[in-house]
């Protein structure tokens, strides 16, 4: 597991600490051991597969979820014992949650109203946190009277509204249109920074993920993967795993020698250079493949055009299937003989004989 | 009737007209025993033709004599009625969210146990409630009233599934999760968000059980307590004409009784509310 360094230590925010959370339901382990820590003011998302444990991890520490074993601490105070409540967390769900029988205002009332907050006090306030979102106009719409974009812009408003200690977000965006859902992570990640308050953003969208986060902590069986900054986990995947799940990647076979992987003849340096020597399964991304006029010699199977750029997939002499990413302007025709060369970036490797039960290339 | 839980027309809804023509069809099949009912009380005598005597002699009366019993036991059925809806509030509604919301897992052994309530004919019901009752008359005396015990296990089937339809409409588990983030307790869930969505579902339980309740006679009859249905029977065996006369007074009676209580669990009205100019910093 690579880590990395604390990021935004110096801003004003909230610690939040798992150490070894073991979560079972019906003896299956959703959270494994899970050991992540938030720093003051971060913004962490935690990606991974459906089953991997992301929303789990979120949801005890909201507390709507018991541990079984392990700590979860927030500025060094063990929460474990206290209830949902007492907990002082601002939470977006996935589903639309806002209250039907209350006006958006009434909504984003309803905390500081659990709070005792005095009514002129409150609706203030509330005012405030709607316009912080760019909803001062929608008081008093009801939620079936807003669309699903701003429905979560209110179920923002009224998590941040009580100026919670940690932002918990679950998946805020899946049920939103593309569009909206680039607009508001922008959003949230600005009033995030703004605020300097401790987030937690389960998804399970890279893209989102890489976007918006300080840190990504990519999940696995129960388990962070890696955690880093978005640059280090794309350009330094500790395992195949995050290679595959974080950006897209190439598997071809290679042979570990000398702290080197040999690869069709083309020596490429690695990321661990620990890995024994041996038959091994290369992780290479489509942009560190270049068509050349000699090298590795391969057939155009087929071109994909996808906007800014161009996605070809070639077969290999031996049968296996590359996909190389270039330029709109080169333009490969089906059938086609091309030579292929190997940018010479660091590569994470995982043995030969490991069945991969990850995503494959599209 | 509780605020948006709709979200637009519905796709293949019938045209007016059809609707109309269901409309109708239905008001005349419920229509025909009523008029008959009525037509019944104005019939002067085996020779033909109608008068109102027997409707003005039932008022100049003043429910006095003979007719005495029947206005105690609508009294009784009242009670029983307001015994049975407070049994169903207190008890199922809070079961049936505890389940929904902490136990999902005991959901079908809840809805089996509220349904089969229908599936047992009220006699073989009086028989194994007899004995429990003569328990019941040892620990609570022989009021009327306790007759709500059992009056609020026959309403179970209807009201479970008024109550039910509502609450898979809700997304009652995440409204929870929202409401408890936001520092609520279990007690301002219930009344400030639970309740208030499943309005709808409540209210129509309780009309249910008020409806059961107004008209059930084989419990009363059997375990030998008053209540409205078993007196109407009493005074048919003296005086027919008056008893369908009682009779539809009885039901006009439950007709605005459920109104009423329709009116009161009406969401209160809203008027969009003025937005107010905020002072403070902007």
């Amino acid at each position: 597991m690579i880590s990395s360094q604390p990021t935004a230590q110096t801003r004003p925010g909230t610690v939040v600490e798992f150490t070894g959370v073991v979560k079972e339901y019906a003896g299956m382990r959703a959270l494994d051991g899970f050991d992540l820590t938030l720093h003051a003011g971060e913004f962490v998302a935690l990606l991974g597969p459906s089953g991997s444990g992301k929303t789990t991890a979120l949801r005890v520490l909201a507390g709507l979820e018991s541990t079984d074993a392990g700590t979860i601490t927030i500025d060094g105070v063990d929460v474990s014992a206290l209830s949902t409540s007492k907990r002082d967390m601002g939470m977006v769900f996935q589903s639309y949650s806002l209250f039907p029988h209350l006006s958006a205002g009434e909504n984003v009332e309803f905390g500081l109203r659990m709070r005792k907050i005095k009514p002129a006090e409150r609706r203030r306030r509330a005012q405030d946190s709607l316009a912080m979102v760019g909803l001062n106009d929608h008081f008093d719409r009801f939620a079936h009277q807003l669309s699903g974009g701003q429905q979560q812009r209110v179920a923002l408003a009224r998590a941040l509204v009580t100026e919670p200690r940690v932002l918990l977000l679950d998946e805020p965006l899946s049920a939103l249109d593309a569009k909206v859902r680039v607009q508001l992570r922008e959003e949230i990640r600005r009033i995030q920074t703004d605020l300097g308050i401790t987030t937690l953003f389960v998804t399970h969208d890279q893209d989102e993920a890489l976007a918006v986060a300080d840190r990504v902590a990519v999940m696995r069986a129960g388990n962070v993967e890696q955690v880093g900054t978005p640059e280090e986990l794309y350009s330094r995947p500790a395992t195949p795993f995050i290679a595959d799940f974080v950006g897209l990647s190439n598997r071809i076979n290679g042979t570990v020698r000398n702290s080197h992987v040999d690869v069709y003849g083309t020596s490429l340096p690695l990321i661990d250079p620990s890995a024994p020597d041996g038959p091994v399964r290369v992780s290479i991304r489509p942009e560190d493949i270049e068509f050349a006029p000699e090298g590795l010699a391969a057939t155009v199977v087929a071109s994909h055009f996808l906007g800014s750029l161009r996605r070809t997939m070639v077969r290999l002499g031996d049968g296996s299937l590359v996909s190389v990413q270039h330029g709109v302007r080169v333009h490969p025709i089906t059938g086609e003989t091309v030579f292929l060369t190997f940018s010479g970036v660091p590569v994470s490797t995982e043995p030969a004989s490991v069945a991969g039960g990850v995503p494959k290339l599209a | 009737m509780s605020g948006g839980l709709t979200t637009g027309g519905v796709a293949h809804a019938p045209s007016r007209t059809v609707r109309t023509v269901i409309l109708g069809l239905i008001g005349v099949i419920f229509a025909v025993p009523i008029v008959a009912m009525v037509e019944f009380t104005l019939r002067a005598g085996l020779v033909g033709g109608y008068n109102v005597d027997r409707w003005v002699a039932l008022f100049q009366s003043g429910f006095t004599g003979v007719y005495r019993p029947v206005l105690i036991a609508l009294g009784n059925s009242v009670a029983l009625a307001v015994g049975t809806v407070t049994i169903v509030l207190l008890l199922l509604v809070p079961t049936m969210l505890l389940v929904h919301i902490r136990f999902p897992q005991l959901r079908r052994t809840l809805e089996f146990i509220c349904i089969l309530p229908i599936t047992i004919p009220a006699i073989v019901l009086v028989v194994g409630l007899a004995p429990v009752y003569a328990i019941v008359a040892r620990l609570l005396g022989s009021g009327v009233w306790t007759l709500a015990f059992a009056y609020g296990i026959t309403v179970l089937p209807f009201a479970y599934r008024a109550i039910q339809s509502n609450l898979d409409g809700v997304d009652v588990k995440t409204l929870t999760e929202a409401a408890r983030t936001l520092g609520a307790g279990w007690g301002s869930v219930l009344l400030r968000i639970l309740v208030p969505n499943l309005r709808r579902g409540i209210l129509a339980g309780a009309f249910i059980a008020v409806a059961v309740v107004l008209g059930e006679f084989t419990i009363a009859s059997l375990l030998n307590r008053v209540n409205l249905q078993t007196a109407l029977v009493v005074v048919s065996k003296v005086d027919p004409y008056t008893a369908v006369i009682l009779s539809l007074l009885a039901l006009a009676f439950a007709f605005v009784l459920l109104l009423l209580i329709g009116r009161l669990g009406a969401p209160r009205t809203r008027t969009p509310r003025r937005r107010t100019t905020v002072k403070g910093p902007a």
